[in-house]
């Protein structure tokens, strides 16, 4: 088991969260559709925790599941916080200057989605996708 | 990819074509929303042809650049064409929630010239479908030119923006 974390302070971090976790995913034998989906889930995540949460990091890992091999995430963030988390996982529902579809879109492209958050705290979002196609 | 630079943006004609080539982080990708709304203001191109073939991510922040690339250029009486969405990106951005209806898309630069009314020919990268004689695209911005796109294909005056908020 492997396990990188990219600090995220500034908008190029977006982009080297996006290159390490199609690196890893890569490695992992994901597809190229999974790849597209992890990336670009890793890419809304990142950008949250910039814009909300003022900033973060997030950990990448990769372990064998099965015939493939599973890729998680953590991304933590010291920010606000969210308060409801139900409203902010809505599709549409936005405080920044985006479409709104940053959580409730990056859960529709992994297999695992969870999410955690303290108000004044910070929030914790963990998604992993696992290649070989695994049914959700 | 490396994520440096800006995306140079030439004028072929009467068409204005960027083919994105580096990595976009967002500062990036706002800056060429602007080149591209200037340049089209200033050359008064029909068309802006968007090259996005070798990009192999598009999240929801850049989906939305695309979408207010096409929106500002349908405002500046110009329409915009997005070339060569990647499968992937293109299943990743419907299961997102963006399927970004409205966008122009073409599977190539060749289709994109001609859904724009421009005739490429042999000898120069695109030769423009000379404009009718009232048409001066130096000093009459935007007048005329559905005129001259709808000969090709029906193009309506601006993208189904509402369908992307």
């Amino acid at each position: 088991m492997e396990a990188r974390v990219v600090t995220i302070a500034t908008e190029l971090d977006i982009v080297r969260v996006r290159q390490t976790v199609r690196d890893i995913a890569v490695r992992g034998r994901f597809s190229l559709v999974e790849q597209t989906k992890l990336v670009t889930a890793a890419s809304e995540l990142a950008r949250n925790a910039l814009v909300h949460g003022g900033g973060g990091e997030v950990s990448v890992s990769a372990e064998p599941a099965g015939p493939g091999v599973r890729v998680r995430l953590v991304f933590v963030d010291h920010g606000p916080g969210i308060a409801d988390l139900d409203q902010a996982l809505t599709d549409g529902f936005t405080t920044g200057s985006g479409l709104g579809l940053g959580l409730g879109g990056a859960r529709r492209l992994v297999d695992e989605f969870h999410i955690e958050s303290t108000p004044g705290r910070g929030t914790t979002v963990t998604i992993s996708s696992t290649s070989g196609g695994v049914v959700r | 990819m490396r994520p440096t630079g800006a995306v140079p943006v030439l004028t072929l004609g009467d068409v204005v074509l960027v083919s994105i080539q580096v990595e976009l982080h967002d500062e990036l990708a706002l800056r060429l929303q602007q080149d591209l709304a200037e340049r089209v203001a200033a050359t008064g191109a029909r068309g802006v042809v968007i090259d996005v073939s070798a990009i192999d991510i598009v999240d929801s922040f850049l989906a939305k650049v695309l979408h207010d690339i096409s929106a500002t250029a349908a405002m500046l009486a110009s329409t915009a064409v997005v070339v060569g969405i990647r499968p992937a990106v293109a299943i990743t951005l419907v299961e997102l929630g963006l399927p970004l209806r409205g966008l122009r898309t073409a599977p190539s630069v060749d289709v994109a010239f001609t859904m724009l009314g421009v005739r490429q020919s042999a000898g120069s990268p695109a030769s423009t479908v000379p404009p009718p004689a009232a048409e001066h695209p130096s000093s009459d911005v935007g007048r005329g030119r559905r005129e001259n796109v709808g000969a090709h294909e029906q193009l309506p005056p601006s993208p189904r923006v509402r369908e992307m908020g």
